[in-house]
């Protein structure tokens, strides 16, 4: 997985609420079962004018320059609900983002951004609409920074906010860690919550 | 120190506290399916992995394969046959359950969950399925994972978790005849929003919760994801042991005693103390219908299409207003009469016998009306069949139902089937989004009572101006 550290780039604001996953990524465009080739598919039903065509909708705005180099999406509350698909993350990693900021994410798009070297930023709603309007007057200049060791925001104007994230969360994206082998070097401690858990509920140990 | 039911289960299945509110929680059971499940079992394969405890892991046929009678692995949706065919091959290597086509325990993960005795009081269980806290209803604490994470949990038999918040939401009183479980969650989303429940596990908790039965608790659980929590349950009791007995997967007899008094333990103490408090009165609930693309949009079968210009939050009125364009309605407008095209019944909502059978008692002896497509869907073999046995296919096919073979089938589009353009579908199901039902398909969430009703008045209508005696509490 890619390490995540300092980001600066152009940022797209899609101001919507509960934009959710099926609108990431519809069903249709999960044709493999694979994790790669679905950038194409990304926001298809808004990005082009026919469901399952490939005609640029010139209207939505990751089809507009200086956007289509975005690197950091800005949205609303809730965003990435509905269904669990990874695809969504996957399309999105694959189609360049790796920043995403809002005021809440669904929570299992959240665990799934950090799994795939996308950085889920939390800050207050005012704020994302203010980094919002600031970017949409002139988004080749006003960028935005993230920095996730030190876990901020900076605006265009150089305004800074800090976010929370799990520390556990934070060290696979530094590291670009893969979270089975984190947990395997506890494998002595499963093993022993497993014995002791026999006794205590046997009929789970089918 | 007293603690909520929520607590007690994080704590008996917490290896190590990571800090920081994270921990490593061992996952008792795991379930996938041919969509999302595929990508996990074969991500494990490519990196050289076993799964940890194959007896414990389930694997389902739902998403993708047909529901046409006489289905085989080919299948409408485009590349589907893949899915279908790599997850066979991929769960049989790992040794893993599995419920293939031509079984008749197949069907949707979160219906065949409880029916096999996999889903059980105080589990933990993942799937990377978004309806996965579906099986709250039963007291196990379920949540919808990705396939990464899942690779992770059939891996190390662990997952790495922030706690969540708790929140309890208490519903009093009594439900009126004509109003389910549905109706109150409907209800619950609406006034709290599609994103009320970010963060928090919920304890479903109150007389008309211990009323309801373990089929309509699980159809509440099923869209505590729409109010966007990460899980949801309700209590164990007397009814939830003798629903889980004898099932395959369930305690073996020699085991039952300790299992239950194990159960009883895992209620919430009386002096125990959630993050967020939500108290509702079932006797303010009527029948519930969504008007829009998110659960939120939704509203008492007696009301009026709200008008976004009444909307004081700007990012809502947007949202009213893209949503009421997507949907082709005009703010003011009654609920109650809105003409549909078509009706579906089915899904891991509303998919299970008691759905059919409240659903067919509406439809006995009467026709949906003219233009209508309506399909129903059994949850799994096993519903279907206990269906059969009842006559209750009957009903449905002499009313002008489809009746099909068990799957998700229409509840989403995946370029399979769809109702088509513009078409306007009254559902049983839990996501009205826009494009969920097929490229601009009108989605209507409802009861599959209301369903059954609407289908045979041509238009969304009040299921209790048709006759109807029973409610989903017993
Ligand atoms: S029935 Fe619908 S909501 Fe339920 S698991 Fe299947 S696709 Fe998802």
């Amino acid at each position: 997985m890619e390490k995540f550290t300092v980001l600066e780039g152009i940022a797209a604001p899609i101001m919507r609420i509960n934009i959710d996953t099926d609108v990431i990524i519809p069903s249709r465009e999960m044709k493999r079962v694979s994790k790669e080739g679905l950038s194409d598919g990304m926001f298809s039903n808004w990005r082009y004018t026919e469901p399952g065509g490939r005609e640029e909708n010139p209207d939505f705005i990751l089809n507009q320059e200086p956007y289509r180099q975005a690197s950091i999406l800005l949205s609303s509350d809730n965003f990435g609900c509905g269904s669990s698909r990874e695809h969504a993350v996957w399309a999105m990693a694959e189609w360049g983002i790796r920043a995403i900021i809002t005021p809440g994410f669904g929570n299992i798009f959240y665990g799934n951004c950090v799994r795939n070297g996308i950085l889920p930023v939390i800050l207050d709603n005012k704020i994302v609409e203010k980094l919002a309007k600031q970017v949409e007057s002139d988004p080749d200049n006003n960028l935005i920074k993230v920095n996730l060791k030190n876990c901020s925001v900076t605006g265009p104007d150089g305004n800074k906010y800090s976010f929370k994230i799990a520390p556990a969360d934070q060290e696979m994206l530094l590291e670009g860690l893969d979270g089975i082998a984190i947990t395997m070097r506890q494998d002595h401690e499963i093993m022993a919550f497993q014995e002791r858990d026999k006794l205590k509920r046997p009929w789970i140990y089918i | 120190m007293p603690q909520t039911i929520i607590e007690k289960i994080w704590d008996d299945h917490q290896i190590t506290d990571l800090g920081d509110g994270t921990s490593l929680i061992y996952i008792d059971r795991i379930f996938l399916h041919e969509r999302t499940g595929s990508v996990a079992l074969k991500g494990l394969e490519a990196s050289n992995r076993d799964v940890r405890d194959p007896e414990q892991a389930f694997c389902t046929m739902d998403h993708i394969v047909d529901t046409t009678p006489g289905r085989d692995d080919n299948t409408r949706m485009p590349g589907g046959t893949a899915f279908i065919q790599t997850t066979r091959k991929a769960a049989l290597a790992a040794g893993i359950n599995l419920f293939d086509l031509g079984d008749q325990r197949q069907g949707i993960a979160h219906v065949i969950s409880p029916e096999q005795g996999i889903a059980l009081p105080g589990v933990t269980l993942v799937c990377p399925d978004s309806h996965t806290g579906t099986l709250g209803g039963l007291g196990a604490l379920a949540w919808g994972i990705g396939s990464t994470e899942a690779e992770h949990a059939l891996a190390t038999k662990t997952l790495v978790i922030k706690k969540p918040k708790t929140m309890r939401v208490t519903f009093n009183g009594e439900l009126s005849t004509g109003v389910t479980a549905k109706d109150m969650i409907l209800t619950l989303i609406g006034r709290h929003t599609a994103a009320g429940g970010i963060g928090y596990a919920i304890e479903f908790a109150g007389n008309a919760i211990s009323k309801l039965s373990i089929e309509a608790r699980l159809t509440l659980c099923n869209m505590t994801i729409e109010f966007g929590a990460w899980s949801g349950l309700v209590a164990p009791d007397e009814k939830t042991f003798e629903y889980v007995r004898g099932r395959p997967f369930a305690p073996a007899e020699d085991q039952w005693d300790q299992a239950v008094t194990y159960w009883q333990s895992l209620q919430t103490d009386p002096e125990a103390s959630f993050d967020k408090e939500i108290t509702i009165d079932c006797s303010e609930i009527v029948p519930q219908v969504s008007w829009g693309t998110s659960p939120m949009h939704e509203i008492g079968i007696d009301r009026h299409i709200p008008n976004p210009a009444d909307e004081p939050n700007e990012n809502i009125r947007t949202s009213m207003e893209r949503a009421l364009d997507y949907m082709g309605l005009e703010p003011g407008t009654p609920m109650d009469g809105v003409p549909i095209d078509a009706a579906f019944i089915g899904s891991c909502t509303n998919s299970r016998v008691s759905d059919l059978r409240a659903a067919a008692e509406i439809l006995k002896g009467r026709k949906i009306a003219d233009g209508v497509k309506a399909i129903c869907v059994p949850g799994s073999g096993l519903v279907k069949k206990a269906a059969e046995e009842e006559g209750i296919d009957k009903i449905f096919t002499d009313a002008g139902f489809e009746w099909r073979e068990s799957g998700c089938s229409m509840c989403f589009y995946a370029g399979g089937e769809s109702f088509g353009l513009e078409e306007r579908v009254i559902s049983s199901t839990n996501r009205n989004f826009e494009n969920r039902q097929g490229p601009r398909t009108r989605t209507h969430l409802a009861s599959p009572t209301t369903v059954a009703a609407s289908a045979i008045k041509g238009h969304i209508t009040d299921v209790r101006n048709i006759n109807i005696s029973k409610t989903d509490q017993d």
